[in-house]
């Protein structure tokens, strides 16, 4: 499912200008990771995706579905989007309940959210947690578990809201993982993502913004080398590009495997 | 500064124990981080220097624990709250949701402090100066984003100028840049002006640049303790749920292949990869 966001502007109360005539088009199918200092208009474009906020000027359309015509329950059936803070979205008594509001609100029949429930619990390996509470676990598992909420929607787009941030080490190979297994399902991803580790190795589409703008828009490889434009974003390159920067290495490797080819052949 | 004798608590109803016979010293103006994976005991341990545990959190708690000579477990929590300052994992969590402004935010400690109105007038200006804040200090603080909450959560508790500040992952949200100038902080706190840091954080390499110490949990023990570079340069690490820098992996990745500098520790940092490649 496609999306277009077209020349759209966005003002908070109180006169932020949150977005400032940002286009931006994502084919189906596309991983795409959204990048840029704090307060850059991320997470503000991120909520235009799902109607939670409605375009000031410009239009966002998902599908052909302009999202000022359409409610943002109605946009939960393309749309699945995990908040940064996983407390902005829990409120159900059990981890269980909280992963099936969404599918039982898209109308699926009891079975089929049993089902979607486990399975979404399962890939983000809190199988095991499903009768908790959701407060009695640590905020890490709470932002899990919402991201099993947005998996067990089935739905094409999802779009994820730092999804690695508190993770430890197996948490964000999981995020990783499920991240890799959507791609294999050709659902469209977007995620908001401090992470440049995890940016490099997921995501084939980087878009860098800042104050409210998209500054630049394209494949992985071409956009994290650019540390001067980044630098205007409050990002730095991925660890292993720096370091290939810093020894004078062509190329920019995303891979351990690639900087070590690069690293060899000049070597030699 | 932090005295901590064969300390075991087990949280209510809990079977295992979250810290396990923990003994630590952690003496005035050291920046000691500590590392693990969630649920290996860093924020119970936190938790436990600000006397959450056992006034807040109740569960059994043996052993002994000192904090800037209290003893934490008969000391109310008011009176600690005086001497050790806690940033909470989550921003969300520590903003009263009381206040308007971010600049009465920052204020808000200080008044339960009883501070005089312009002496907290020129700290907290000096705070929202210091965290990067000027720009936002008349709007709301549920308006910021997610990382100006985390700075402005760690301003709120530094402006109270703690002996000890206890962070549990205060740099989650925040971008790459926003990470490091917290750590460049941190580090200036402790230098500058002898405060004791306890960080819990994942953050491998920006520990290895600025932090004096490095302790890594695991089943509520200590089961490493040391300058940072000899403990976090292993790409082994993984098994304790910490994410290793990556070149530290690189550069394992590359003996075996028989690249790089053949002999000496694994490189942690940037400037140590540079080295390690030369």
């Amino acid at each position: 499912m496609e999306i277009l966001v077209d020349d759209v502007t966005f003002t908070y109360p109180g006169n932020v200008l949150a977005l400032d005539g940002v286009t931006l088009t994502v084919a189906s199918g596309e991983a795409m990771a959204l990048i840029g200092e704090n307060g850059a208009g991320k997470s503000t474009l991120a909520r235009h995706l799902n109607g939670l906020l409605k375009p000031g000027e410009g239009r966002v359309l998902v599908g052909e579905w302009d999202t000022r015509e359409h409610t943002v329950a109605q946009l939960a059936q393309r749309v699945a989007f995990a908040f940064q803070n996983p407390d902005d979205q829990l409120f159900a008594r059990t981890v269980r309940d909280e992963v099936a509001f969404g599918p039982r609100n898209l109308g699926r029949s009891a079975a089929e959210t049993a089902t979607a429930v486990e399975m979404a619990l399962e890939q983000v390996g809190l199988g095991g947690r499903a009768d908790a509470h959701p407060y009695d676990l640590p905020v890490a598992d709470r932002k899990l578990v919402t991201l099993a909420a947005v998996l067990a929607m089935e739905t094409p787009l999802l779009v994820l809201d730092e999804p690695t941030a508190g993770q430890d080490a197996e948490g964000i190979r999981r995020v990783g993982d499920i991240v890799e297994q959507l791609k294999d399902a050709g659902r469209t991803i977007i995620a908001i993502t401090h992470d440049m580790e995890f940016c490099a190795a997921h995501f084939g589409r980087v878009v860098v913004m800042a104050g409210g703008q998209i500054i630049a828009d394209g494949a992985a490889g071409e956009i994290l080398r650019q540390s001067e434009l980044l630098a205007r974003a409050d990002v730095q390159p991925p660890q292993l590009v720096r370091l290939a920067q810093a020894l004078g290495l062509p190329g920019t490797p995303l891979t351990r495997a690639a900087f070590l080819d690069l690293y060899e052949e000049k070597q030699q | 500064m932090i005295e901590a004798r064969h300390l075991t608590y087990h949280y209510p109803r809990a079977e295992r124990p979250a810290l396990n016979d923990l003994t630590l010293s952690i003496p005035a103006g050291q920046f000691c981080a500590v590392l693990g994976a969630n649920g290996a005991g860093k924020s119970t341990l936190a938790y436990a220097l600000t006397g959450f545990i056992p006034h807040f959190y109740r569960g059994r708690l043996e052993g002994k624990l000192e904090v800037a000579g209290n003893d934490v477990a008969q000391t109310p929590l008011a009176q600690l709250a005086g001497t050790v300052g806690f940033v909470f994992a989550n921003p969300f969590n520590q903003i009263t949701g009381a206040k308007f402004t971010v600049r009465q935010e920052i204020a808000f400690g200080l008044e339960n402090l009883g501070v005089p109105p312009t002496e907290m007038a020129a700290r907290v200006d000096e705070m929202l100066a210091r965290m990067g804040l000027e720009e936002a200090a008349d709007r709301s603080p549920i308006a910021l984003s997610g990382g100006q909450q985390q700075r402005l959560a760690i301003a709120s508790v530094l402006v109270m100028r703690p002996q000890v500040l206890v962070l549990d992952e205060p740099t989650s949200q925040l971008d790459p840049a926003g990470s490091e100038a917290i750590f460049r902080l941190l580090r200036t706190l402790a230098g500058d002006q002898e405060i004791t840091i306890f960080l819990a954080s994942h953050k491998v390499a920006l520990i290895a640049e600025f932090a004096d110490r490095a302790l890594i949990l695991s089943g509520g023990q200590i089961i490493d303790d040391g300058a940072p570079p000899a403990i976090l340069a292993d790409p082994g690490l993984e098994r304790l749920g910490i994410i290793p820098s990556a070149y530290t992996e690189l550069a394992h990745l590359a003996r075996q292949r028989g690249l790089g500098n053949a002999g000496g520790p694994l490189p942690v940092t940037l400037a140590q990869a540079e080295a390690f490649f030369r």
